[in-house]
């Protein structure tokens, strides 16, 4: 088995540039329903290790130090909050392609008018330990 | 963390009997040997042993004599190292000679004050009453917390090292002092049943059995001070609080606040036992923070609907809450219970009062909104929504106030 972080962001979607307060009330709980139906069937397969969202942009800070003086702490409003992670999932599965598959569900969540959203999704290998000796 | 899903724990019955000794095997261990955080170490490795042979080979006749031998034994075992004799001579020498007997009703009641000394931190006090005196295993209370387990069994031992290097004593605290450190023992089993009662919504259900240990240890308290009114008090307030449990979250682990509960759903057994608990509580004349909000808790609980509850009491308890306890936190539900007793208008008044104080905070935000909502302004009710809902830092509370703001836009498109 392998472990993927699947990463979305901030980043408006071909399919979808409209922020959530904005959609009908009915469309954002289906999309709540979405995704905890989603967590719901990758951990009742075993393939859940982790999902959580973050908190909003809005509570972000960047830290800097040179390990000797105070360190620098910058607060919002960053102008690429695009770019700020919004959430993940950490996955445990038998290969790739099916964390691809995965990611492909959670970019198709619904969005207005229940079409998919075409949310991006960053997929990437947790590294783990090295080869065996065989 | 619930006994059905533990797994690898024992049955619940077995879960319980163990729990319930925990805090009787370490009085008496500790008593016997002097060194707490050997002993705390000793009467798990206890526990662990018999949540491994009784489900086979049966509950021995004493459970607490058996406890208590296999966790004497640990103790000789490892005193038997020279440096540890060393120590345990030395100790020897200094130690008051032990009381001849003490009951099981004091060592609950020193373990709860010894848990919660003020020399630790309330994570640290929270973590270690859980293992101490409720009995959880390093894997529960790590689970419970969402850390890796290795972290929270570090957190408890740099907890007992920092008990020992303060030369914090087995003894129960008397006079004013006593009172004093009451106080953190109620504030900390009063932030375990929080803890778990704010993940009864959202996906962490898992952890709602910290409420059940909190009211447990609770009972315990209750059980060696029933006399004490603010003891009963914070018992009544959890026992009235968890009583809307059931009704809090839909199917998806999704807020429902109180105006939208079904409350066919609260249970009315722990309703009945903690109005009684609270009526017990305020016989004696008295009254501290935790009864005032027993008595929220109850005016909510005996209330059929939002609309018939009794608003004006929940006003004027929420302030001598307010002056009693200074907290902004209780301020904002005062202004709810003011907009509820007496109209939007008076709520937003109190609001202003405390807006400095509170800047920036979701909860002002999100409070404001449902005000404004009240008095009619949309526009600003859905700006305070949004605020509130991109500030906070609890998922379903995101999700709540996000559709709070998208219904008033859908109902009212600009």
């Amino acid at each position: 088995m392998t472990k993927f972080m699947l990463l979305q962001n901030y980043s408006a979607t071909p399919a979808c540039s409209v922020p959530m307060t904005d959609w009908p009330p009915a469309d954002i709980k289906a999309h709540i329903e979405f995704q905890h139906a989603l967590n719901s069937e990758l951990a009742e397969n075993g393939e859940l290790v982790d999902a959580q969202g973050l908190a909003g942009p809005e509570l972000a800070k960047f830290v800097i130090s040179d390990g000797a003086s105070a360190p620098v702490v910058t607060d919002g409003p960053f102008p690429e909050v695009k770019e700020l992670l919004a959430g993940y999932r950490m996955i445990d599965v038998e290969s790739e392609a099916r964390a691809i598959e995965i990611a492909a569900r959670a970019s198709a969540a619904p969005g207005p008018g229940g079409l998919p959203i075409q949310q991006p999704i960053e997929v990437r290998q947790v590294m783990g330990a090295p080869a065996g000796d065989l | 963390m619930t006994s059905a899903s533990a797994g690898c724990g024992p049955q619940p019955d077995l879960e319980d009997l163990l729990r319930e000794l925990t805090p009787q095997v370490l009085g008496v261990t500790v008593r016997r040997f002097g060194d707490f955080a050997a002993a705390e170490d000793a009467v798990q490795e206890a526990l662990v042993a018999a949540a491994k042979r009784w489900p086979d080979e049966g509950v021995p006749a004493n459970p607490r004599g058996w406890l208590i031998a296999v966790a004497g034994r640990r103790m000789t075992d490892q005193l038997r190292s020279e440096a540890a004799r060393r120590r345990r001579e030395e100790a020897a020498a200094l130690a008051e000679p032990p009381p001849a007997q003490v009951s099981d009703r004091d060592d609950t009641l020193t373990l709860l004050f010894m848990c919660c000394h003020p020399v630790l931190t309330g994570a640290s006090a929270i973590a270690l009453t859980l293992r101490a005196a409720g009995g959880l295993t390093t894997a529960e209370i790590a689970n419970a917390f969402l850390v890796p387990e290795a972290t929270m069994a570090q957190r408890i031992s740099r907890a007992k090292q920092r008990l020992a290097a303060s030369e914090a004593t087995f003894t129960l605290p008397a006079g004013p002092e006593r009172t004093q450190r009451l106080r953190l023992v109620l504030h900390v089993l009063y932030l375990i049943f929080n803890e778990g009662y704010v993940s009864s919504v959202g996906s962490d259900l898992h952890r709602t059995e910290l409420s059940g240990e909190a009211i447990r240890l609770a009972r315990m308290a209750h059980q060696a001070l029933p006399g004490d009114g603010e003891v009963a008090g914070l018992l009544a307030l959890m026992l009235l609080t968890d009583a809307r449990r059931p009704a809090r979250a839909d199917a998806n682990g999704e807020l429902i606040p109180l105006a939208g509960q079904d409350r066919t759903l609260w249970d009315q057994g722990l309703i009945a036992e903690g109005l009684a608990l609270f009526h017990e509580a305020v016989a004696g004349g008295a009254v501290g923070e935790y009864q005032l909000q027993a008595a929220i808790a109850a005016a909510h609980d005996l209330a059929a609907s939002v609309e018939e509850t009794d608003w004006p009491r929940i006003l004027g308890l929420y302030g001598l809450l307010e002056q009693m306890t200074g907290n902004p936190m209780v301020a904002l539900n005062r202004a709810v219970a003011a907009a509820m007793a007496v109209g939007p208008a008076a709520g937003l008044e109190l609001l202003d009062a405390v807006e400095e104080r509170l800047a920036g905070h979701y909860r002002l935000d999100a409070v404001r909104g449902h005000l404004l909502e009240m008095a009619g302004d949309t526009e600003g009710a859905i700006a305070r929504y949004q605020s509130a809902a991109s500030r906070t830092t609890s998922a379903p509370e995101r999700n709540y106030l996000t559709v709070q703001a998208a219904r008033l836009r859908a109902a009212d498109p600009r």
